[in-house]
């Protein structure tokens, strides 16, 4: 049995809604975090599917690149986090605004 | 080896410069005279070269192409020529001299090399003038011994005096110098070239179809401003009586012997582009110059300052020199240019060491009998004063005798001016050289003194060449200075035999005035002179009309735009237009909240947008 390239669409942006809505909503950044890669996963999935409809290689390429980039990202970004976390005990995205105009 | 003459005395200034003080006055004085001695002597080589061969037509040194855009070519190139040769042998063999000398004059000055790093600069900026193959790189050297001009005019800057006057010389000049640069556009875009062998070539025997051409004529009148500019002939001159504040060892080698002969020497240097231009020579060149050569006389007479009385003087001989251009008597024109150099360079240094004597004292009321106490300065101011007066035998007599015989020949009122000149000149002259030299002391407590051989050979060697540098070009000796000058003037009959009776005259003319000046002011007294008097002090009025013309608008005008335009007009719009940003910043400035989700809120409605725009399309 086959599934349907319509389904893994579906289920793509299924998972990219879910991402956006817990990174708009959600103030704690680690969960920031998760809701990003799942945003980017889904994205992924769709690549990948779309890759295999279309008989190219170049959507399992970019896939790659995602996967790299998001890698690199969450280094950065926890690093960025432990040491928002040392200095003011918390990991709140809405109390961290020194760049208020 | 002509570019050799230019880059010694280069090579000079950037020592000096670079190096500052470092070489003690000794290696600096040594540096700068060595730099100006080896140019006399490539130049002095490279004139044997002139004088023994036959041909005597202009060479030119390429160096590089210096502009080449489309058809507009020019070449940073030089050009050795009897003209040139003269220039320089002039201007590096008086320079060398003065460079002598100025190790005696400022041997006290904290700025000792800082004075020889734009000495030797200016000697440098003056060769590529009269070395310049085309008029760009000539007008180049004519605005390098200007700059050099102000530097050393203002070289005693803390005096606002010197500072002003420095000013003053540096945009009087301009007012020529844009005249100039109109000029030389003028020239290309009537002949297509810059180049004076071009030009020689283009308009040689007398213009041939462009003779008397619209744009020729402008084009010589403009060049001839600029002419006017640099050498201080009427309306222009009033920058060079201020010029007196710089050392006197400058005076005499940029303000009496060199730079301010820079005129003469561009309508010699462009004597085929205004003999083409017709009427030009005769009707504007000498008029200006007789004019400038009896106002300028007649100034001098009422002048306290001995070295305003020299320049006064100074400007009324280069208006000789115009005159005598005018008459087209280009020969003579420059064989005064020579004499001149030579009697004039003499006079300032005498008074330089007057000045030196008695710690800066120049004023003909204060000053007096230093016949005794220093003779040997009074020697060299007598032997320059009776040249400059045109005694025979001094050099000063043959030139000036030239220029007479020149106008004689070409207008009878010229001629009278010339002779009125002549007879002021020699008043003049006598009045200084008396007042100073002849009398009681005025100052009982000074003793004043012969200065130290460093100035006095120098003054030696130019009171020689005053008494016997005539002979260069006297009729009776072959005239060899306008027989070496022929293939630029060609021969326009200078060599036409002078009258007995007009010589004679001639110094009968001078003689009267000479002893006017002795009778006048034996007793060292003022004669009341009366409106006279009074007219001469103030210039015939010419100081005051430009104070009335230009200088009062000036100052009104800066003061309306100050007052008003800058402080209502543009201060307004920069503060207004300062208010506007950073209103419009605080008022952006609320955007930024610093809350990460209402970012990422932005970032999605912003790629909500885009992606309904693209679904839309």
């Amino acid at each position: 049995m086959t599934v349907p390239a319509a389904a893994y669409l579906l289920l793509s942006a299924a998972l990219f809604t879910l991402g956006t809505v817990g990174v708009l909503v959600r103030r704690t950044a680690l969960i920031l975090f998760m809701s990003i890669e799942l945003m980017l996963n889904a994205v992924n999935l769709a690549f990948v599917t779309l890759a295999r409809v279309h008989a190219n290689l170049d959507g399992q390429l970019a896939v790659f690149f995602v996967l790299v980039v998001a890698a690199v990202e969450v280094v950065v970004g926890l690093s960025i986090l432990v040491h928002i976390f040392r200095s003011r005990d918390t990991v709140d995205v809405d109390e961290v605004d020194l760049l208020r105009g | 080896m002509v570019p050799w003459i230019v880059a010694l005395p280069l090579a000079g200034a950037l020592v000096n410069g670079l190096l500052g003080g470092r070489l003690g006055r000794r290696g600096t004085s040594l540096v700068a005279c060595l730099a100006i001695l080896g140019a006399f002597l490539l130049s002095a080589a490279a004139t044997q070269g002139l004088v023994t061969s036959s041909e005597r037509a202009a060479h030119v040194v390429r160096l590089f192409e210096w502009i080449g855009v489309a058809n507009f070519r020019i070449s940073a190139a030089f050009q050795w020529d009897p003209l040139s040769a003269l220039l320089a042998l002039v201007v590096t063999g008086v320079g060398f001299l003065i460079h002598v000398y100025s190790v005696g004059y400022m041997a006290d000055d904290p700025d000792y090399s800082r004075y020889f790093t734009y000495l030797n600069l200016f000697v440098a900026s003056m060769l590529v003038l009269v070395l310049g193959a085309n008029l760009l790189v000539l007008f180049v050297g004519w605005e390098l011994v200007g700059l050099c001009s102000y530097l050393l005019i203002g070289f005693w800057f803390e005096r606002p005096a010197a500072a002003a006057a420095g000013r003053k010389a540096f945009v009087v000049n301009r007012i020529g110098d844009a005249a100039f640069v109109v000029g030389i556009l003028s020239v290309w875009g009537l002949l297509g070239t810059l180049e004076f062998r071009e030009i020689s070539r283009l308009l040689g025997e007398g213009g041939g179809a462009l003779r008397g051409h619209p744009g020729l004529v402008a084009a010589a009148l403009l060049l001839f401003a600029g002419a006017t500019g640099k050498s201080a002939q009427l309306p222009l001159y009033v920058w060079l009586p201020d010029a007196m504040e710089g050392p006197t060892p400058v005076s005499a080698l940029i303000h009496a012997a060199t730079m301010v002969t820079a005129g003469v020497f561009l309508v010699g240097r462009l004597w085929p582009l205004f003999e083409a231009a017709g009427p030009v020579l005769g009707a504007v060149v000498a008029p200006v110059g007789a004019a400038t050569a009896l106002f300028a006389a007649s100034v001098a007479v009422v002048q306290y300052d001995l070295k305003r009385v020299m320049a006064y003087s100074t400007i009324s001989q280069l208006g000789y020199m115009f005159l005598a251009l005018g008459a087209g008597a280009g020969g003579a024109a420059f064989f005064h240019l020579t004499t001149h150099a030579f009697f004039k360079a003499l006079l300032f240094l005498a008074a330089g060491s007057v000045m030196h004597a008695l710690h800066g004292q120049i004023d003909l009321r204060h000053l007096g009998g230093l016949r005794r106490s220093m003779p040997l300065t009074f020697l060299g101011f007598v032997v320059g004063a009776l040249s400059l007066s045109g005694i025979p035998p001094l050099s000063g007599f043959w030139s000036k005798e030239e220029i007479l015989h020149a106008a004689r020949v070409h207008a009878a009122a010229v001629w009278a001016v010339a002779l009125a000149t002549s007879f002021v000149t020699a008043y003049y002259a006598t009045r200084a050289a008396v007042l100073a030299f002849w009398g009681e002391p005025a100052d009982h407590h000074a003793h004043p003194h012969d200065p130290p051989p460093a100035m006095a050979w120098p003054m030696a060697a130019l009171a020689v060449l005053s008494a016997f540098g005539g002979f260069l070009g006297a009729q009776w000796a072959g005239a060899p200075l306008q027989a070496f000058l022929e293939p630029v003037f060609g021969d326009h009959g200078e060599a036409s035999s002078v009258a007995g009776a007009e010589v004679a005259g001639a110094v009968a003319v001078a003689l009267a005035g000479v002893v006017a000046g002795w009778w006048a002011h034996r007793a060292r007294r003022e004669p009341d002179l009366g409106p006279l008097g009074r007219a001469l002090a103030a210039q015939w009025g010419v100081e005051a009309l430009y104070d009335r013309a230009v200088v009062r608008p000036a100052k009104a005008l800066s003061h309306l735009l100050a007052q008003r335009v800058d402080a209502r007009v543009v201060d307004r719009a920069a503060s207004g237009l300062a208010d506007l940003v950073v209103q419009a910043a605080a008022a952006v400035r609320t955007w930024q909240t610093g809350n990460v989700r209402q970012y990422a809120a932005g970032v999605l409605a912003g790629a909500v947008v885009l992606f309904v725009y693209w679904v839309l399309r």
